[in-house]
């Protein structure tokens, strides 16, 4: 297996251009998200969705204008993948947590699962939705959309351990120069979804930018699930074989 | 810059995080100011208070880059006798003829130069009236490049001792008063502009629009010159005044400008009234000194680019098939030519008058009384249908069945689906390769005018008007299915060949004997070797940072202008940490990353003979090679109508008195007094607040690029004003509802958008709010989101060097709730115009 | 086909002792995924449509259509990064309410009409000729001026230089002075 990859989004270097919601879309080819002024600061999209994976926020507070793009966090837990019932969503190689559309059947059971209301199904088609990482350009060798766009690396890609370290640093630096307000977000290995693929460098509280101060996976006793439903799953196989030894 | 050049400001941000400090001075807080060390809120239209308040602090405080100052500015220099300052004559310099609100420029020359300006420059009045091209700038024939100077600065008459009186009422008080910018926050940009410039370290600045469209727009760019040669960073790496241009050629679009007054390469259109023959034009269309001495070459090489071997010099090269001006002739001089029925005809390229312009009822008034109109664009924009949908169908000011104008809806090819250079901000010219054919009926503009002009001259025949048509050199080898000309033959054309065909290496080859032909001189060497140089491509790792193997920059591929500035007048850099190009005494030339913007070979201790021409006629010394004493200009003595220094003046339209003299607005600017075009009176109590129109990032200019493609529409779906929550509290606006903005042109609505991120501003007793507002909305245009028109709220008012219109600045009255329709919104702006 | 899907199915893959989230879940289109640059036909080497920054563009081509357009990271200016027009720039050149037929409005006309392309070129070149001839200037003011004041143009500054050469060289040799251009304004 390849190494863990993932996305750090450092805001303090964040120009709110929304360039990684426009690539994530070209790349991806996800529909519009519709036409609404929503008068929330310069956001008109929202929160992430089927129809947006990359999603900008924009906080206007008294001295200061924060923003920072949002994305699936590729749980080192994930609820979304434990609840799927058709193996639609699965772990990569990568260690990233992707929905297979031809696989996905609409049932909607990852939607709520998610503690951070990522994962969306699609009015159009009902089908669930959610940020890939850009897997089939990882594939190649390639950086996701949203991360090479990005005009001034505050999205940046790659080993998820380098990240980490690299954003060690960077809060320390910017707590040296005074910004003791810099933490990071969802990088902990020991929180509740086991660390996030996905983590951030914040300059408030994450309840500030619309993220959940402290997620827990909703699926903790799912290991044990799984093995039930391998029990299940070997009797119908065992039905199934003989039919199909019937009609060959 | 954050807002709207994202990809450029990658560079700003990796500044901030080696320590460079970062200030953003705009009347809108933008996501430029979100993420620099300090923002300064502005009043709108007041810039020239705040620059010239920092050359005061300069100035007075002794804190100037002496040496650099005394070496290679006009500091020193002294003016004529006959030059009275603002000072003297309470906001209007020597010359004002109130009659026609135009300047006799001719006292403000050089001493010595007087008689030679008068000639130059304002000798007629009726050239007053045509914007200056360039090498207008350059003083005169017969002046030299040796001026009378002082040296030690002590002078009374010196341009240094002039700056000095000039600007001496410049000070923080008055930026408090008319900028809203407090004393504190001054005193924090003077210390960070005066202690990072020097030997060791220089300060950039960076404008947009935001600086040029003012009815003082050239005075603007001209207060940054002043600081910026003060403080010696001209010339040097992480120095300059760079312009950030919103379009992907605009500055190409400048170079080989397709604007009235100018030919290509910065050469100026000839003028009935000042120009008979050849001769006579070069001898009062510049100087004999520094490199426009040059100017028979190059004005000699475009006509054999035009008009090949028929231009002999027996003919004057074909000097007479130039057509002439006789005044203004720009774009909104056009726009009422239209509406009394003198233009005709009326193509439209890529651009969407109707929404981007100025006033744009004015402007679709024009276009409803056109015979015939031409729009090429990727979609069907405001400007071509305009006859179904404009504001004014809904009004009843004009109704579709009686428009006349018979409009051809052209469809142009994208970007990829063409070959062809643009120039961006940085003069870098770039190749771009054809990915594929454009589809259906979709054609480049070069297929266009080519063709066209293939049809016309079928149409032509040999009658003297007809000529300059038929003797065109017009031949490009044509390719692909669609028969394209060939867009490497109009590039290796411009970038100049010789007798034999073979293409110039450089502007230096180009000769006054019709030897040579060249489209454009300063695109000289563009195709040097026969090699399409804007084409080169090697990748950045593989070279420096200068990148000089990226495309290729006007003139002769240097990156940084006037360079010979980095270094000292020995020739030495000014310090290690700013070395860039120097002397190298041991081989005997100039050297560095760059190509010197100098002769490679003349020494730093080069001292013009007697009666020498051109760059003959400049030291070692003179780094500003293109004007005629080789120095940079702190006082223009030629070239510019409104002025040899910047001076505040207040908009237009301001609810504000100008309290630094006794003018309120720019006493030469150029108004257009007809019914099209009223405007709101100053100081007016039915117009209390001030506006200001912005881009947003999600969206380009008039909207044609950004409002049809969902992903950028539903990112900014909406036309919207910034308020302030005082404003909004004052006037009874909420957030996400609407309001109506109105002038005396016309009432627009949008929503509104309640943010503390905009704050009134509090000038003495006074406050003033400001209103922002996007203006990339329109009625129609293929748009997947659509919205009134921001423009039609800006009056045609113009800065009189350049003719921009003053867009940045204007007054308005905002009421809530949604505008009245029909009927209904002309009774309103009559109640308004008779308040 | 021998196993053929059966063998892919996640239940009996993760009966093969496969973990039941990772391989045994991936379908066949999954393996085959490959980021869709690799299976362009060409790739052009462009520059940005939008602002003046130049940010260097990659375009890919597929089957005679832009299947991608993304930042090149060889370019000094940008470092293949791109803004969000930068981004869109595929679907600028590829969405569907793109005009690419010409349109026709006649004098007084309610409705465009479609018109093909050579008869218009004919029909604009026709006009240019007879406006020019209609309003001629020779002399003003006593002052030879050899122009039109009946025709003008309005480019907007994406146009290539070239372009804008030839509109330039055409114009003055036709007597239009009135050439303008966005960058003035």
């Amino acid at each position: 297996m390849a190494e863990r990859m993932g996305f750090f989004t450092d805001t303090t270097l964040c120009i709110g251009c929304k360039a990684c919601e426009v690539a994530c879309k070209e790349w991806n080819d996800v529909p519009d998200d519709g036409f609404v002024f929503r008068a929330t600061s310069y956001d008109n999209t929202g929160a992430l969705g089927a129809d947006t994976w990359r999603h900008v926020a924009f906080i206007e507070q008294d001295s200061r204008w924060l923003m920072s793009s949002d994305v699936c966090k590729h749980c080192t837990h994930a609820a979304c993948l434990d609840v799927c019932p058709t193996g639609a969503l699965f772990r990569t190689e990568f260690d990233t947590v992707v929905v297979q559309s031809d696989v996905c059947n609409g049932c909607g059971y990852c939607v709520p699962a998610c503690p951070y209301g990522v994962i969306d199904r699609r009015e159009r088609d009902g089908r669930a939705w959610k940020c890939t990482m850009c897997y089939d350009r990882l594939r190649g060798g390639l950086e996701p959309a949203c991360a090479k766009a990005c005009p001034t690396k505050s999205i940046q890609f790659g080993p998820l351990e380098e990240l980490r370290v690299r954003a060690e640093e960077r809060v320390e630096r910017l707590h040296a120069e005074g910004m003791t307000e810099a933490r990071l977000y969802g990088e902990d290995p020991d929180n509740g979804v086991g660390g996030a693929g996905a983590f951030f460098l914040l300059l408030d509280e994450p309840e500030t930018y619309g993220l959940p101060p402290d997620p827990v996976v909703t699926t903790r006793d799912l290991g044990e699930m799984w093995r039930w439903a391998g029990v299940a799953a070997f009797g119908l196989a065992g039905a199934l074989a003989a039919c199909f030894l019937r009609r060959s | 810059m954050a807002e709207c050049h994202p990809v450029g400001y990658q560079w700003v941000m990796e500044a901030r995080e080696r320590g460079a400090k970062v200030f953003h001075i705009d009347p809108r807080f933008s996501r430029t100011s979100a993420t620099v060390d300090r923002y300064l809120q502005i009043r709108a239209g007041t810039d020239i208070v705040l620059i010239g308040a920092l050359i005061n602090h300069v100035l007075t405080n002794g804190l100037d880059f002496r040496e650099y100052v005394l070496a290679y500015t006009n500091a020193a220099t002294i003016v004529s006798e006959e030059f009275r300052d603002t000072e003297d004559l309470d906001g209007l310099f020597s010359g004002y003829d109130p009659e026609s609100g135009r300047y006799d420029t001719t006292s403000w020359a050089y001493e010595g130069d007087t008689g030679k300006t008068e000639e130059m420059s304002e000798g007629d009045p009726r050239h007053a009236e045509a914007a200056g091209s360039d090498s207008y700038g350059a003083r005169g024939a017969g002046s030299t490049a040796t001026p009378p100077t002082d040296p030690t600065l002590s002078h009374p008459r010196c341009v240094y001792q002039i700056l000095k009186r000039h600007f001496s009422r410049y000070t923080p008080e008055r930026v408090a008063e008319l900028c809203g910018i407090s004393p504190e926050q001054f005193a924090e940009l003077a210390e960070a502009v005066t202690a990072n410039s020097g030997r060791e370290r220089t300060t950039a600045w960076v404008y947009s629009v935001g600086w040029t469209q003012h009815s003082v727009g050239v005075q603007y760019i001209r207060s940054a010159a002043i600081l910026q040669l003060l403080l010696g960073n001209m010339g040097r790496p992480g120095g300059g005044i760079m312009a950030l241009r919103g379009h992907a050629s605009i500055q190409g679009s400048t170079d080989i400008p397709t604007l009235f007054n100018l030919l290509p390469g910065y050469i100026a259109m000839p003028h009935a009234h000042r120009h008979d023959g050849l001769d006579h034009y070069l001898d009062r269309e510049g100087g004999d000194t520094g490199w426009w001495g040059n100017r028979r070459a190059y004005v000699v090489s475009l006509l054999k680019a035009w008009w090949g071997d028929g231009a002999t010099e027996e003919n004057d090269y074909r000097f007479d098939y130039l057509p002439r001006l006789t005044g203004d002739h720009g774009h909104y001089a056009t726009v009422m030519g239209q509406i009394d029925g003198k233009v005709k005809g009326y193509f439209v390229v890529g651009e969407n008058p109707a929404v981007g312009s100025a006033n744009g009822k004015a402007q679709r008034l024009g276009l409803a009384n056109l015979d015939w109109l031409v729009v090429r664009d990727l979609m069907v924009v405001e400007t071509a249908s305009f006859w179904k949908d404009a504001p004014e169908i809904e009004t009843g000011e004009l109704r579709t069945e009686d428009i006349a104008t018979e409009v051809f809806f052209m469809p142009a090819a994208s970007h990829v689906e063409k070959e062809g250079t643009f120039t961006n901000t940085q003069r870098l010219l770039q190749w771009r390769e054809k990915a594929l054919d454009p589809p259906d009926d979709c054609r480049s503009d070069l297929w266009f005018y080519y063709h066209l002009g293939k049809l016309i001259r079928q149409r032509l025949g040999g009658d003297g008007i007809d000529r300059p048509v038929m003797e065109l050199t017009w031949d490009y080898p044509e390719e692909g299915r669609h028969r394209d000309p060939s867009a490497e033959a109009v590039l290796r054309e411009i970038g100049g060949v010789d007798a034999d065909g073979r293409p110039l290496a450089s502007l230096r080859e180009l000769k006054p004997d019709g030897s040579t032909s060249c489209g454009c001189w300063i695109y000289c060497g563009v195709y040097a070797d026969g090699v399409n140089q804007a084409a080169r491509r090697k990748p950045r790792g593989e070279q420096g940072p200068v990148a000089p193997e990226w495309g290729w920059a006007w003139p002769a591929n240097r990156r940084i202008l006037y360079n010979r500035a980095s270094a000292d007048p020995e020739g030495r850099p000014w310090s290690e940490r700013k070395k860039y190009v120097y002397w190298d005494a041991e081989k005997g030339r100039w050297t560095g990353p760059d190509v010197p913007d100098f002769e490679e070979d003349k020494p730093p201790s080069y001292r013009p003979p007697e009666g020498a021409k051109a760059q003959d006629a400049l030291a070692g010394t003179d780094p500003f090679i293109m004007q005629s004493d080789g120095k940079g200009w702190l006082y223009v003595p030629s070239g510019l109508a409104d002025g040899p220094l910047p001076a505040h003046y207040e908009p237009q339209e301001s609810p504000i008195r100008n309290t630094l003299y006794g003018r309120q607005s720019n006493p030469a600017r150029r108004t257009i007094d007809r019914p099209e075009n009223p405007y709101n009176p100053p100081l007016s109590s039915r117009f209390p607040y001030v506006f200001t129109t912005s881009r947003l990032t999600e969206h380009h200019t008039a909207g044609g690029m950004s409002r049809p493609l969902p992903y950028l529409a539903e990112l900014q779906p909406a036309l919207f004003c910034e308020v302030s929550p005082e404003l909004a509290a004052e006037v009874g606006l909420e957030n996400g509802g609407w309001a109506t903005v109105v002038t005396e042109r016309t009432a627009i609505e949008m929503r509104v958008l309640v943010t503390g991120r905009v704050r009134p501003l509090r000038l003495g007793g006074t406050t003033v709010h400001q209103i922002v507002m996007p203006y990339h909305w329109g009625y129609g245009g293929g748009g997947l989101v659509t919205g009134d028109v921001v423009n039609d709220l800006s009056p045609i008012v113009l800065d009189p060097n350049v003719y921009i219109q003053e867009s940045k600045a204007g007054t308005c009255d905002i009421l809530p709730g949604r505008r009245p329709r029909g009927q209904a919104l002309l009774a309103l702006i009559e109640r308004y115009r008779h308040g | 086909m021998a196993g053929g899907w059966i063998s892919r199915w996640p239940v009996v893959r993760q009966l093969q002792g496969e973990d039941g989230r990772r391989e045994a879940a991936r379908s066949r289109r999954t393996d085959a995924l490959r980021p869709r640059v690799e299976e362009a036909d060409t790739v052009a080497r462009s520059v940005c449509p939008y602002c003046a920054v130049g940010c260097g563009q990659l375009v890919y081509v597929k089957d005679g259509k832009v299947s991608q357009i993304e930042g090149d990271p060889d370019s000094p200016i940008s470092r293949g990064r791109l803004c969000p027009k930068g981004s869109a720039s595929k679907q600028l050149v590829t969405h569907p309410g793109r005009q690419t037929h010409v349109l026709y409005r006649r004098p007084y006309g309610t409705e465009w009409e479609r018109l093909d392309l050579e008869t218009a070129m004919d029909m604009i070149a026709d006009r240019v000729v007879r406006t020019r001839r209609e309003t001629w200037e020779q002399t003003h003011d006593g002052k030879e001026v050899r122009r039109t004041l009946g025709i003008a143009s309005l480019g907007g500054a994406t146009l290539d230089n070239e372009e804008n050469y030839l509109m330039k060289k055409l114009y003055t040799a036709l007597g239009a002075i009135q050439v303008e251009n966005q960058a003035r304004i």
